[in-house]
């Protein structure tokens, strides 16, 4: 990384200078120009080694799906057909056209907004009665057994109950995804906390440390890689019911995109929208796990 | 005139249903201040109980601690520990490790600045001010020891307990790091109390050691005052008859007349 950033220090200060000869000028540029090829040839082979593998098995499986859906009588679209007829879909994600006629990515935020609520919900809620569960043998006595009960129930199921009590769709469809990603959250913090060594308990009696700096000093970073897993397992939930969920409330989500498109058949348009739904839920995925990996850093080393 | 540090007829029992079993039994000691003082028995004497019951970590069944004219019960860090294993938070810097114990125990006396500084004077007590951006996971098992000595000599502990401190390390690690000990009980005048299963370790760091004989319900067998000048010098002392007689006498403790026996 040093290398070339030296070499453009000097090779701008050469040509800084006001009174250099106009052959100084020239010599540097063509060896800080090669240096510069070999490095990014390096970048672009490493890149193409993680990058055209799965390209060559997209276009193959496009290929058998294009192939098999191409000859006359075929229920679902071929891709080919996709392209053509949800080509505004596919190049522009941020179109308005109208009030139900939006691009896809504007409908995605819709959803990525719910879940924002509902999932950063889950996370505080699920943390907190986390650590309490994990920290009180009676807490954990009266809970754990409603807590497995509960956690098999279908999102979908909360559904009406929600309808009922918010009597109306943005918050039911909140809820769905808070009551979805919560139990993970709560169970991976409770067996995190239940794990703490007691040699950095000891090291907390010793030093006296009151309840709230042993909980932000010992207990969240002992226990963060158990909180994560919890925490990508809830993201990765809480993404498949906010679709779910959107079909039933309606409003503007991708969920009801592809409700709405079912209904009016046009089926190109639902393959967008999965490849949509699976692009984001993937991103979500790596955020949290990207986050986990700065925050848990040293932690999972020992 | 009481002493500065007394364990007073304490008994520990372990109950589980409807056994009991009796870990130590009538254990008196006395610690005067700026003694060393080290405990030696076969693993499962419950050399390692005592020490947690002085650090407040496990209550006593019977008697108590007195520590400067005051019973004490709960762990704090005038009886600072260094544990076995070294217990460093692996996700704090070496640094952050003892500046957490500084923040906690000089927070009422000391300024920002002057915590930071007297955590850097501990660092450098057990030279390792040039780790003190590492995590634990960086470093090696002696190096992790020393932060964790620097940590509790950060709290200028009324008693610094260790608890086998060079159990985990190799034979060379180990001997650099009792110099470095005795070192700083010359230099900081301690009053330490360390659980150990080596006698030479034991000889050579204490003023006293105290031989715990078999459990269960272990007692003091024998106290053996060693009477050598400090400072000592390994190397000297490989030859010494008073040294030599006191490794005679701890060994023949432990392997004659309280002979190690795995029944238990």
């Amino acid at each position: 990384m040093n290398m070339p950033l030296a070499k453009s220090v000097i090779s701008a200060g050469v040509r800084s200078a006001p009174p250099a000869p106009v052959a100084a000028k020239v010599l540097p540029l063509p060896v800080k120009q090669k240096a510069m090829n070999t490095r990014a040839y390096e970048t672009l082979g490493n890149m193409a080694a993680t990058v055209v593998p799965p390209v060559v098995m997209v276009l193959l499986l496009l290929t058998v799906w294009q192939v098999l859906c191409m000859r006359p009588g075929a229920t679902l679209p071929p891709p080919s057909k996709i392209w053509t007829e949800a080509y505004d879909l596919i190049v522009d994600p941020f179109f308005v056209a109208g009030p139900q006629d939006i691009g896809l990515g504007w409908r995605v935020l819709v959803s990525l907004e719910r879940v924002a609520i509902g999932y950063g919900l889950a996370a505080v809620f699920g943390i907190a009665l986390g650590t309490l569960v994990g920290q009180s043998v009676w807490a954990m006595r009266g809970l754990d057994p409603i807590f497995q009960v509960l956690r098999t129930i279908s999102p979908l199921a909360w559904l009406p109950i929600s309808l009922a009590a918010f009597r109306d769709s943005q918050p039911s469809a909140i809820f769905v995804i808070f009551i979805t990603s919560v139990w993970p959250i709560i169970i991976n913090t409770a067996v995190g906390i239940r794990n703490i060594p007691q040699d950095y308990r000891n090291v907390a009696a010793v030093l006296r440390l009151n309840p709230l700096e042993f909980f932000w000093k010992i207990m969240i970073p002992s226990a963060a890689p158990y909180i994560f897993t919890g925490l990508r397992i809830g993201i990765g939930l809480s993404w498949l019911a906010i679709v779910a969920a959107e079909m039933l409330t309606g409003g503007v989500g991708i969920g009801f995109f592809i409700w709405d498109a079912w209904n009016s058949s046009r089926l190109p348009d639902i393959f967008i929208a999965l490849a949509y739904i699976g692009i984001v839920g993937f991103i979500l995925d790596r955020i949290v796990a990207g986050l986990a990996s700065v925050v848990t850093r040293g932690t999972a080393a020992n | 005139m009481t002493a500065y540090c007394r364990i007073d007829h304490v008994d520990k029992t372990y109950k589980r249903g409807t056994t009991e079993t009796c870990v130590l039994k009538e254990i008196t000691l006395d610690i005067e201040k700026g003694e060393y003082v080290s405990i030696i028995g076969h693993s499962g004497c419950g050399k390692s109980t005592l020490l947690n019951i002085v650090a407040g970590l496990t209550p006593a069944t019977n008697g108590g601690v007195i520590l400067e004219g005051r019973e004490v019960n709960d762990p704090g860090p005038d009886r600072a520990v260094v544990f076995q294993n070294h217990s460093l938070l692996p996700w704090l810097t070496v640094y952050d490790n003892v500046r957490l114990a500084v923040d906690k125990v000089c927070s009422a006396t000391k300024s920002r600045a002057e915590r930071h500084a007297w955590t850097v004077h501990n660092l450098d007590l057990v030279q390792m001010t040039h780790a003190k951006d590492k995590r634990p996971s960086e470093i090696s098992g002696g190096m992790k020891q020393r932060v964790g000595l620097a940590r509790a000599l950060s709290m200028e502990p009324k008693v610094l307990l260790l608890d086998e401190p060079f159990g985990a390390l190799d034979a060379l690690t180990r001997a650099h790091l009792q110099d470095t000990v005795m070192g700083l009980h010359q230099k900081l005048g301690n009053t330490v109390m360390m659980i150990t299963h080596d006698v030479d370790e034991a000889v050579l760091l204490s003023d006293r050691i105290i031989m715990m004989t078999n459990g269960p319900a272990a007692q003091i067998g024998e106290i053996l005052p060693v009477p050598l000048a400090r400072p000592r010098k390994r190397l000297e002392l490989v030859a010494d008859a008073t040294f030599l007689k006191c490794r005679q006498r701890v060994l023949e403790f432990l392997y004659e007349r309280h002979q190690f026996v795995e029944a238990a």
